[in-house]
């Protein structure tokens, strides 16, 4: 009745090896994986409109100050490698949880948290610092324009640290183990598409001229 | 796989979820509407949702019609008369044709790729909800002070605080926002399900041509909404937080909007478009007996019109005065994208070309759409020479042109889909006569209201005036304008009474009333809760159709099997059929939204903070929710014994196989032995979801081949991820 030969290529999910959760799907990559990888292409046009935006604006204030006045370049840089560390410390929580390792896991993802929490509050810090020097989200475009993209980028990494904080409860309720590692891995996805897009708005705030 | 759960989980199944309060369970009845996670319902419930508010776009369009009828109007004032053409656009765009499409995607795309679901249900209960709060937070404009007014486009700097005070436009503002986020969602959601949920043998270019045109639309949405959703938040900015993203005195620039608004506006006319199209496409090859002309040009020719739609934007601002390398640059690029759509008109007329027409309504329909459609298509030719355009733009022939490809186009080709898939969603049949009536009243009506706008608008009568001085030449046509609105209005309501008269004879239909071509006709109708009683595997695309008939030697149609060989019995107690249980957290989840918004207008953070603190309430209570509940012990005993019961839960709380169905007795207590051991191989995956086949032993190869493979739209991160 059923002729085998000719279903699509289920790939090799069907009989997958048991840390690999996912499910025999019509491409062998999970619903979930995939819906994350649909989601950040979408994301990858919101922040293009918005990086669009701030290049637009970059240089057309009408008065100041603008942000290339008030940076403090070696300090993001270090917020921006402490972030950049934190997908370091995602990766190991993959790995921890893919062999099995819960305990390591939530150290991982804990410290991941950490180090996005760090990040933020640089982010906050810096904010205060160019609101007292007198450059708020009215003064002029370039600094509104500043202010929405840098301030887009911070609820996404807020988002994810409450995701990652939410990851540490379930498993510390048991509802992540070694066969749900893929979980850890959208995630991920995520982190890392959010330590990305920083590598970009960093280089086109702070480092190009 | 459920057989690699682990003792964790194993155990985990049996412990309930802590929760707020009890589980629905109804999957009838009032109550069950508000808590359904069926594909079927949500697509119900987008498609009334939908058609109230076409009456209440409608309505306006009469308003507007009736002030517009003779100079110096006097029944809407200029403001009333801006908000009430603001709302029209805005309601026939985002609030009738988009969930139009919506509850066609919802509704057949599972059924036409042979799969029980969604790939995440609840996400997409969640999508409705959000669009039906966006709708009425829209409309609670209407009493909070006055509805938006700066038209569907708002264009900037008239929507800057300045212009326009008041919080009109922060509804508009944030309606649309919700409405974006309730269809991204539902764009990733059915993206996953096309992709990953195809029955064995549905190769992509199997696929039924409205299930490609819901990817390509899907993808389109995907790709577009973010970029609304950036210009929303920058006008939001400028208003409420004193940015100056569009104001030119702060060194702002209106001319970005305009970028962003059609850089989305653009691609969004072929989201508009192009479920219409998939659904005439459908239509066609059942009503001519042929099949579709040149199926695999009319994938590319959508993928193409897809990609060029992004490189098109610009051809709304050419008075902008961009200069000559942009403008001519878009005006070829224009002109070009007229290729691929040119090539589905001449399929079309390819699939009718010497086949054996039936022309009942829905064909009607279809044909009523190429000709429509066709002749807004080439006043759309016209727009892309800059000059002839500088002379049309902001005049009623830009108006006449977009009503021919969205009303002649898209709401024909939806009738269309409404007139075919009835039966298939509400078992029982459109009465053919009164729907031919509303066909012709609701043409002629469409192009005297529509086709004098061509010539209007050459007179030079200016688009989005609430009146206008006598002597200017433009009363009669005017007049027959309105007078054609009307007449729409009568077809309406004869398509309204048809549906009640239907509704009242419940006149039972035969499963496939039409001879059809695709998947969803095998499963008896009204579709039961859970599509496919056994999952269907495709050979070809039409798959129906070739397995009823065949070709002699001659090229002639041979019929080899009557159709009701194929459509499935109905499921009894012993299929054991388990479907993921509904839910209220989309619905609560959803709530928060508008809450968010109106604390935002009235710039209440306090209100915000409850509306986040509901939403994200919402969230969690459906991360810890499992997508399927484990069936009530009652039920278990009813199905005789632990071992099924153990083989039933362990699926469910693995999430494995939520709409996987129930082994026979034997296939399941060897999932239930094998249970707590990690178990890789193939054949056990098979077992566990729900390859079982009630037709077939349980070590059948099928059953080990395709492992539940296509009704098994897993949730497993959905269950634990936001």
């Amino acid at each position: 009745m059923a002729d085998l030969t000719t279903a699509p290529d289920h790939g090799p999910a069907a009989g997958a090896h048991p840390v690999d959760h996912t499910h025999a799907t019509a491409t062998g990559v999970s619903n979930a994986k995939l819906a994350m990888w649909a989601f950040l292409g979408s994301e990858c046009l919101l922040f293009g409109a918005l990086i669009s935006t701030y290049m637009l604006y970059r240089h057309r204030s009408v008065s100041g100050p603008v942000p290339h006045q008030l940076y403090d370049i070696p300090f993001t840089s270090v917020s921006s490698f402490v972030l950049l560390m934190s997908s370091l410390s995602m990766v190991l929580a993959l790995s921890a949880i893919q062999r099995g390792d819960e305990q390591r896991c939530r150290v991982w993802l804990a410290t991941t948290a950490l180090l996005g929490a760090t990040f933020i509050s640089g982010q906050i810090y810096e904010f205060t610092t160019f609101i007292r020097r007198g450059m708020t989200i009215k003064t002029n475009v370039t600094s509104g324009a500043f202010f929405v993209l840098t301030g887009f980028h911070g609820v996404h990494v807020t988002l994810g640290i409450i995701m990652l904080l939410s990851l540490v409860g379930l498993s510390i309720r048991g509802k992540i183990p070694q066969s749900k590692a893929e979980v850890i891995e959208i995630a991920g996805l995520y982190w890392h598409f959010v330590d990305i897009v920083w590598v970009i708005i960093f280089t086109i705030i702070y480092l190009i001229p | 796989m459920a057989l690699t759960a682990t003792p964790e989980l194993g155990s985990g199944a049996v412990r309930p979820a802590p929760r707020f309060f009890k589980r629905p369970r109804a999957t009838t009845g009032v109550g069950s509407w508000f808590t359904s996670i069926d594909h079927k319902k949500i697509g119900i419930l987008y498609g009334v949702t939908a058609f109230t508010f076409f009456l209440i776009g409608g309505f306006e369009a009469l308003l507007i019609r009736l002030q517009l009828a003779q100079p110096n109007g006097k029944i809407l004032t200029a403001a009333i008369y801006n908000q009430v053409f603001t709302m029209h656009g805005t309601t026939m765009v985002f609030l009738v044709i988009m969930p139009m499409s919506a509850a066609f995607f919802n509704y057949l795309v599972p059924l036409q790729i042979g799969a029980r679901d969604v790939a995440f249900p609840r996400l997409n209960a969640l999508g409705y909800w959000m669009f039906l709060l966006g709708g009425l937070f829209l409309y609670s404009s209407f009493v909070l002070g006055g509805m938006p007014n700066g038209g569907w486009f708002g264009y900037a700097p008239n929507t800057s605080m300045t212009y326009s005070p008041g919080h009109n436009l922060d509804f508009w503002i944030f309606g649309l926002l919700i409405l974006g986020i309730s269809s991204t969602i539902g764009s990733v959601n059915l993206i996953v399900t096309i992709i990953n949920l195809r029955a064995p043998g549905m190769r992509l270019l199997r696929m039924p041509i409205f299930t490609w045109m819901t990817l390509i639309s899907s993808f389109l949405l995907l790709f577009s909404l973010p970029i609304i959703t950036v210009a929303l938040f920058l006008i939001m900015f400028d208003r409420q937080w004193g940015t100056h993203f569009f104001d030119p005195l702060g060194g702002g620039d209106p001319v970005l909007w305009q970028h962003l608004f059609w850089l989305f506006g653009h691609p969004e006319v072929y989201i508009l478009i192009l479920p219409a199209m998939g659904m005439v496409s459908e239509v066609m090859p059942v009503f001519a007996r042929k099949p579709l002309f040149g199926y695999p040009v009319m994938v590319f020719s959508g993928v193409a019109i897809a990609f060029m739609g992004f490189g098109v934007w610009v051809h709304h601002m050419f008075a902008v005065g961009l200069g000559p390398v942009a403008t001519s640059a878009f005006s070829v690029s224009t002109m070009l994208i007229a290729v691929p759509t040119g090539v589905k008109i001449f399929n079309w007329l390819g699939t009718l070309w010497g086949g054996s027409l039936r022309f009942r309504t829905p064909l009607l329909f279809a044909i009523g759409f190429v000709i429509m459609f066709t002749v807004g298509g080439l006043s759309g030719v016209t727009h892309a020479l800059v000059p002839a355009d500088r002379q049309q733009t902001d005049t009623y022939y830009v108006v006449a042109h977009f009503h021919y490809v969205l009303f002649g186009g898209a709401i024909l080709g939806i009738f269309a889909g409404i007139y075919y898939w009835y039966p298939k969603i509400f078992g029982q049949m459109l009465d053919e006569r009164l729907g031919k009536w509303h066909f012709w009243v609701t043409l002629v009506g469409f192009n005297l209201t529509f086709g004098p706008f061509h010539i209007l608008g050459l007179q030079g009568m200016p688009r989005r005036i609430y009146t206008y001085p006598k002597g200017m030449g433009w009363d009669f046509w005017n007049a027959v304008s309105t007078f054609g609105a009307f007449v729409i209005a009568a077809g309406t309501l004869i398509f309204l009474y048809n549906v009640r008269r239907t509704d009242k004879l419940r006149l039972p239909v035969p499963a496939d009333p039409w001879d059809a071509r695709t998947l969803e006709w095998i499963t008896p109708c009204p579709t039961p809760e859970y599509n496919f009683l056994e999952t269907p595997t495709v050979h070809s695309v039409d798959e129906f159709w070739h397995r009823k008939y065949t070709e002699d030697d001659n090229g002639r149609l041979v019929k080899v099997a009557d159709s009701a060989q194929f459509i499935e019995r109905l499921a009894t107690e012993d299929d054991h059929i388990h479907m993921p249980s509904p839910s209220y957290y989309p619905l609560v989840a959803a709530i928060g939204l508008p809450i968010i918004c109106y604390g935002q207008v009235y710039r209440l953070w306090a209100v915000s903070i409850v509306g986040l603190l509901v939403m994200i309430s919402g969230f969690y209570a459906w991360a810890i929710e499992p997508g399927t509940e484990p069936p009530d012990p009652d039920e278990l005993d009813g199905v005789g014994g632990g071992s099924h019961g153990a083989a039933l839960e362990l699926p469910a709380e693995g999430d494995q196989a939520e709409l996987g169905r129930g082994e026979p007795v034997s296939v399941g207590a060897g999932a239930a032995d094998a249970g707590p051991g990690p178990e890789p191989s193939a054949s056990g995956s098979g077992g566990a979801s729900g390859g079982g086949d009630p037709a077939l032993p349980g070590g059948d190869t099928r059953g080990v081949g395709e492992a539940g493979f296509p009704g098994d739209p897993t949730l497993s991160v959905d269950d634990v991820d936001l």
